[in-house]
Parts: C-alpha cells; structure tokens; sequence
C-alpha cells in the first residue's frame, strides 16, 4: 500500500470536499422538497382551473430556478472529487460506488434534466397535463438522484454485498440487492428526503409569513401556508421516525460512532437519553485522547437502553468497550483488531509478491485463504485496522458527533411545533394577527439548513478515521499529488461557492421583494 | 452465456455513445463561445443565449452520466486519470461550474457579480470547456505519464498533473478541432432554432470561417493519428507493445469502423454544405449525426482491437485496456441490464425536445416569456 502519505494532502483534501460538499447540501434539498411542492401546488392549479394557483406556482417555480442551477454546479465537482482526489479509494470500491452513480445519471439526472426545460420553458408550448406530469417527473428526478448517490454513502458506512479479490486488490459487488437495500441505506434515503421536504416547508412558510407581515400578496401567503403547513407537518413527523430509526441502526453497524454522538465512554445497563448536555475536558484519557464528561446534563433514565435494545435493561455498549474489548459480549478490543489487519494485509502482500515471480503453488494457496470464510470474517473484515496507529485514533470527534446530533433532534422537535402552530393558526383564522408567530415563521428559514448540514456532520465526522467502515482509513484512499495542487483548488471553489452564495441569496431576495407576476 | 470480454466491449461501446453524444450537445458551449462576436445588438445577443439555456441541462447531464458510467465500467480509468491529470479535469470542472449558473443569474436583477462576470463565464465555459475535453480524449491516443502500483494505485510521474497534455501539438490540435466542430454545430443549431434573418446571415458566414479551422486541426489529428505508433496489448498475455501504424491497422481491421467515422466525416461536411449552398435549415441534424459517428468511431479504434484507451507513456505495462480497467463480470451484467433503460431515456428526451422546439424563438417570444435568461 501507499506509505508516507502527506498529511496536510490528506487534510486539504478533506476539506476541499467538505467545502464541496457544505455548499451542495445548502441547495439541494431545498430542489428535492420545493420539487414536491410545486408538483402539489400545480395540480390544484390543474384540477380547479385556478389562475391564482398557477401564479403561486410560477412564483415558487421561480425561487426554485435559482436555486436549481447552484446544486447541479457543485454536484457535478462532488462527483468528480471521488476521482481527483480520492483516486486510491475510487479503485477499491469503484466496483460498488460506480454503479449507483452510473444509474444516478441514467436513470435520474435525464429524467430531472428532460423535464425541468419543460417545466420552465412549457407553459405556453405545451399542454396542461404534459407539463403537469412533467414538473411531477423533476420532482421524483431529482428524488431519485438522491437515491442512488445515499446508496453510495452507505455503503461506505456500512459496506455489505461485496467480496476482496486479491487479484485486482480490490473489492467487487456480488449482491446489487444487498448494496441497494441496505438498512442504512433506507434509513438514511427516507430521513434525507423527508428532511428535504421538511426544509422546503419551513422555505416556503417562512416566505409566506413575510408576505403577511407586510400584509402583501395575502391570499397567496396563505394558499402557500396551506400546502407548506401540511407537507412540513407530515415531513417532520417523519424526520423524527427515521431519525429515530436511523440512529437506531447506527447503534448495531457503527457502534462507536454511536456511543460518539452519545459521548457515552463507558458502556452500561439502563442507559439514559441526553435531553441536554455540555461537554467538558477532563485529565482522565484513552491513550493519549482526553475523555470528555458533561458538565451539565438533563437525562430521562433508562431511554437509550429502551432505544436501542428494546428495554431498560439493554447494555448500550460505550466507547471503551470498543477500545479495551468486552469479552462478555463478545466485542473485540482494537488492538486485536489491528493485529487481524495486519495480517490480512501481509497476506494480501505475500499473494502479490508470489504474483511478481510467478510462484504458482504459494498464489494457489493463498487464493484459497481468500475464499475461506473464516479468514474473510475473523481477518479481512478489519483490514482497514492495519492502517491505524493508535488504537484511540478508531474514536471520531466526539464533541462534535455529540453536539451535531443533540442540536439536530432539538431542532427536529422544534419544527413539529411551528407546523403544528401554522396550522392551527391558519385553520382558526388568525394567522395573519400573530405577528409573533410570522415572524418566528420567518426567522426559522436557516433553522433545517442548519439542522441538515449538522445531520451530513454527524454522518461523515462520526466515520472517521475511516473512509469505508474498518475497511479503509481516510489518508490510505487519497489521490497522490500536491499538496500545493490541492490547496490551490481549495482556493478557487472557495472564492467561486462563496461568490455564487452571495450572488444566489441577493438574486432570491430581489424576487422576493418583487413578489410573483400579475 | 455472457462473458466478462463481450460486457468490456458492450460498455465501450455505451462509453463511446455517451462520448460522441457529449461531443454533438456541446453545440451549447460552441454558442456560448461566439455571444461576443456573432450577434450584433442586445437582442440577438439575448436570442443565442436562450436557445442554448435551453439545452445546456443535457449537455451537462450527459457528461455527468459519462463520469458515472465511466466510474462504474472501467474505474481504473476513473482512478487513473482524474486522481492524476488532475488539472486538466479540475480546468474543465471549473469551467461547467460557472455555466450552470451563468444562465439563470445573468439576466436577474441584483446578481451582485453583474451581466457582464456571467457572461464571460458562458464564454469561459464555451471555449475551455470543449477545448480541455478534446485534449484529455487525445490523451487516449497520444498517452500520459503515471505508472501503477502492485495495488493499481496510480502515482504520477510529472508534477504538472495533466498540465503537460498542453505541450503536445496533437493534443492541442483535437482540442481546437473540437472546439471549432462545436462552434459549427452552434451556429446550425442558432440557425435552426433562431427565427432572425440577420443573425442567420452572419450565422452562414460564421460557418465557412470555422469550418477552415475545423478541417485544418482535424485533418492534422487524423493524418498524424494513422502515421503514429499505437499501443497494443496482447490478447493472452495483456503485455503491451508499441505497434506502427496501430490506429491505422485497427481501422482495416475493423472496416465497419472505418465506414462509420467516413460517413461521419461526410455527414458533417453535408450539414455545412447544404446550409452554406442551399440555404438549408437542417444542417444540425447532419452534422449532428456526422459528429456522433465521427466521435464513436475515434472510441472504438481506442479501445478496440487489442489497443490500450490510456497508455502510459511512463511505464509501458501500467497502460490501461478495456480488459485490466473494467469492473467484474458481475458489475458489468449489473449495468447491462441498467443500460437496457437507455433507448427509453433518450426517446423521452427526444419527445420533450420537439415539444419545446416546436416553434422557433422569435424576438417576440423573447419579450413575452418570463422565463426568460
């Protein structure tokens, strides 16, 4: 394998994917959700024959437009970033990680494409009903698209369907149906759309709400209330249940990142569920990481056990299980699993050495060990492990798995309420007169992209140090060029991202402003 | 019963599709590369923009598909070359990230960089864009500089990263080639789709002007490609060798090949010939037709016929075949059976498209319509 690899390489191209990826997920969900909408709002303009609605969907379709554009520009770089600069990664996996990009761009990135030119450009060339069924296609498009490239990161979370050949130093998929259902994979496909959906409603309440406290374009505020208020409420019902499912799985296939976003160092019976917490340093430590405790913590006894196992009583394993092993249950200390690694990897080595002077009987027999299952599930399973350090270095950051989570669930609750109050508001006829409440509508517009962005934190920081769950560390899938290289790029997509942002947000607020056409 | 050879083949040929396909839908870049010099007031300028605003979504689409497909079929490829010839696809990268945006910001009030910042991103996009696309394809024929590892992991041996795929003529002179084929198909398309007879005038004008450059830089490609050495690799052994006259030999050896990038060839210089001499609106679909087969055909004497797509100039034996980059057989019938959805793709894409086109964009439709770029 490649040694001595730069470690500023490794942290800049971290964080030019990061970049990357931060700015693709401000716009993206807000098209995976505003897609629905607008597929909903036509086709009341569509069965009742409504001008009005046909204005309020071009309204939105219009703020959908600008935002559209931005998310396609910086997905294309994502992309494209596994292959730049993540060439070492793209070879091990390529086998697995093309295919649901591949069916992304077949299947989904054509049918969002075709359809979105006749969203835009059909109204007057085309029928009601084609461009009906064609702002319904964007939707599902762009929904599908989100599909396939979750399938992609699950897997590197829980990588399951495949096998290593040795021959091509590689692994190869050999189950599609296991890669595509994949639990974690379901959950987090489900939890990322609903969360869309949810972040488009508060977009679209939010803006609603503006038009109110300017007591401007009233009737479409509230038609817009109607259908956000619904959509959002049933959305954030159904964060909070794949969320919690999410999590759920979590704690069985990445049970450190679990035990992470919990901060739980120690593993017990009846554990309690965080409700509110503030991390502090200690001088008590695991190796030479600081162990971090809560200064303040408001916990309900009991609940994370009942989460996880089913009742209270369940043990929820806590990170030194995984560090130190416990035998009882089964769990193997790091260490060991290092040892494991190492020797699937010098086995891996003695199979390419045979190979380099052609020693037929020695590549036979290490081809055999291969194969065998026990060598696959007690070694090779961990021979990411052979790349590790120190055995700490397996625990990802636990101040900010913790705070990202935690912030993530309040923010989660908080949404029900307000789309439970929109409601209630609009259905009793008073929304319009609880100033208080348009303007809490208003100002919670960044709320789920914040609470979005911490939930990709969560799941990608929670991974570390690896790139694919105990198979492959982060620094071993880089791309070998310069450091100087990357840093340059990591320069200019900053500038370009932060420019276009800035561009976005002026142009958006502009229409805003303006307000849909008479 | 289907093997792993027969799927190599099957997804070089899809590649090929998706490649020459890319390469005619760049008409959207070659317009985009002429809004400073083709029309002559505001109008028109606005007219050229939102023909092409309306297409550039299958452009982009289909080079992201392209990536994708490519990751999934041959991912060796995908590692090699974009983890090494980093700034050449870094530069194109850059450069269709400013053009999806260019289009809807341009015309919209308070786009703080102004009209002008995206516009030149539109000409950024439509002159690099095709120009660094045609030079990375040459590199298939004229190969780079990396060498693999025991582990395929690929170590670059320059550290100019792609950059120095600029300093050979051959390169440079496909990526002029096709840059001037799409500014030719740009000017059909505006031609087809445009009702101005002013800026269809200028539009014939701009054909005769492009197509000399065309033919020069293509013509050179061609000539030196047949007269070049090849890298084969042997069929048993995947040993590589250089060959004289390897690109020659594979066109013999494979005459439907042949017959394909002539009749492309022809289909191109009709497309031009019936607009310039018969005032003819349908060029595009010639010359359209003309570049798919052309570009298919270019695929295929790359990675067919036993010759290396990517050879390392480096280290000879690190060089990449549709045989050692591929995925597994089982990844490969995966994605066949992906594949067998493309002719319903692209008849959804074909009806949506006349849908749209129905009727050509008028200087009318231009003040009316509120989508407008």
């Amino acid at each position: 394998m490649i040694d001595n690899i730069d470690l500023s390489l490794v942290d800049w191209s971290r964080a030019q994917f990061a970049l990357t990826a931060v700015y693709h997920w401000l716009f993206v969900p807000l098209t995976l959700g505003l897609s629905f909408i607008l597929a909903i709002m036509e086709t009341i303009y569509v069965k009742t024959g409504k001008e009005e609605w046909r204005r309020i969907t071009r309204f939105w379709m219009t703020l959908f437009g600008i935002n559209f554009a931005i998310g396609v520009a910086t997905g294309i770089i994502l992309e494209f970033e596994f292959g730049t600069n993540w060439s070492n990664y793209s070879w091990f996996v390529g086998d697995i990680f093309g295919t649901p990009l591949a069916i992304e761009g077949i299947l989904a990135f054509f049918l969002e494409s075709t359809f979105v030119a006749v969203m835009f450009f059909g109204w007057n060339k085309v029928n009601k009903k084609f461009h009906l069924v064609s702002t319904w296609l964007v939707a599902i498009g762009a929904n599908l698209s989100a599909l396939w490239i979750l399938v992609a990161n699950a897997w590197m979370q829980h990588p399951v369907g495949m096998i290593f050949n040795p021959d091509t130093a590689r692994n190869e998929m050999v189950n599609f149906w296991a890669v595509l259902f994949n639990q974690v994979a379901v959950d987090k496909f489900l939890h990322t759309i609903s969360s869309s959906f949810l972040l488009a409603s508060m977009f679209v309440l939010g803006i609603s709400a503006w038009y109110l406290i300017r007591k401007r374009e009233e009737q479409m505020a509230k038609r817009s209330i109607l259908i956000a208020g619904v959509f959002g409420l049933l959305s954030s019902l159904m964060v909070a249940y794949t969320g919690d499912e999410s999590a759920r799985t979590v704690s069985k296939v990445q049970p450190v990142k679990f035990a992470s976003m919990e901060a739980l160092y120690e593993g017990k019976n009846n554990a309690g569920l965080i409700a509110f917490g503030i991390l502090k340093d200690t001088d008590k430590k695991i190796g030479g990481k600081k162990v971090r405790e809560f200064a303040f913590k408001i916990q309900i006894p009991g609940l994370l056990s009942v989460l996880t196992g089913g009742d209270n009583d369940s043990y929820v394993q806590g990170l030194k299980d995984h560090i130190s092993g416990n035998e009882k249950l089964g769990i193997i200390s790091t260490p060991e699993k290092m040892q494991r690694g190492k020797y699937a990897r010098d086995v891996l080595t003695s199979y390419k050495r045979a190979r380099l002077i052609n020693d037929t009987a020695q590549i036979g027999a290490i081809k055999n060990v291969f194969k065998d299952k026990d060598f696959q599930n007690k070694y090779f399973r961990y021979f990411g492990y052979a790349s590790i350090d120190k055995p700490e270095d397996v625990i990802p950051n636990v101040t900010v798995s913790f705070y990202s989570f935690h912030l993530m669930v309040v923010l989660g609750f908080l949404f029900i309420m307000i789309f439970s109050i929109a409601l209630y508001l609009l259905f009793k006829g008073t929304i319009s007169d609880n100033k208080w409440f348009l303007w809490i509508a208003l100002l919670s517009i960044p709320l789920p992209y914040v609470a979005s962005e911490l939930g990709w934190l969560l799941t990608e920081i929670g991974r570390q140090p690896w790139i694919i769950q105990d198979m492959m560390t982060v620094s071993k899938a880089v791309s070998q060029i310069s450091t100087g290289s990357v840093i340059t790029t990591f320069i200019l997509f900053a500038v370009l991202f932060t420019g276009l942002l800035i561009s976005e947000v002026s142009i958006m607020l502009k229409q805003i402003k303006t307000g849909p056409k008479h | 019963m289907i093997s792993q050879a027969f799927l190599q083949h099957y997804w070089w040929i899809i590649i090929s599709i998706l490649a020459s396909l890319l390469v005619f839908l760049m008409f959207v870049q070659g317009g985009q590369s002429m809004i400073y010099s083709l029309p002559k007031n505001n109008t028109q300028k606005t007219m050229i923009v939102n023909t092409m605003g309306r297409k550039w979504e299958f452009t982009f689409t289909t080079l992201v598909t392209f990536g994708g497909a490519f990751f999934a079929s041959f991912p060796l490829f995908y590692a090699t070359s974009f983890g090494g010839a980093y700034w050449v696809w870094i530069a194109i990268l850059f450069s269709f990230t400013i053009q999806a945006i260019a289009y809807e910001f341009r015309s919209k009030p308070n786009n703080v960089l102004g009209k002008k910042t995206f516009d030149l991103f539109l000409f950024l996009n439509g002159s690099l864009g095709p120009f660094l696309i045609g030079v990375a394809v040459a590199t298939f024929f004229t190969g780079s500089m990396f060498t693999l590892n025991q582990m395929n992991q690929v170590h670059w041996a320059t550290h100019w990263y792609g950059l120095e795929a600029l300093l050979n003529v051959r390169n440079l002179s496909l990526g002029l080639a096709v840059l001037f084929l799409a500014r030719i198909n740009g000017l059909l398309y505006i031609i087809n789709t445009l009702d101005d007879e002013a800026l269809t005038k200028r539009s014939v004008k701009g054909l005769i002007t492009n197509s000399i450059p065309f033919l020069i830089f293509f013509l050179f490609f061609v000539i030196s490609l047949l007269f070049s050495k090849g890298f084969a690799a042997d069929p048993t052994t995947g040993t590589i060798t250089v060959e004289k006259f390897k690109y020659m030999h594979n066109l013999i050896q494979m005459p439907v090949v042949l017959i394909l990038f002539l009749a492309g060839i022809v289909c191109v210089l009709y497309g031009i010939g019936i607009t310039v001499f018969r005032k003819s609106f349908s060029g595009i679909w010639f010359s359209g037709a003309g570049t798919i087969l052309s570009v298919f055909s270019l695929f295929l004497i790359a990675g067919f016929n036993g010759t290396s797509f990517y050879p390392s100039l480096f280290d000879l034996q690190s060089s990449l075949t549709i045989r050692n980059a591929s995925s597994s057989l089982f990844t490969l019938k995966t994605m066949m059976y992906v594949s067998f959805i493309i002719p319903l793709v692209l008849a959804y894409i074909w009806y949506a498209w006349k849908a749209i086109n129905t009727n050509k964009i008028t200087e009318q439709e231009m003040n009316s319509e509120e989508h407008k770029y």
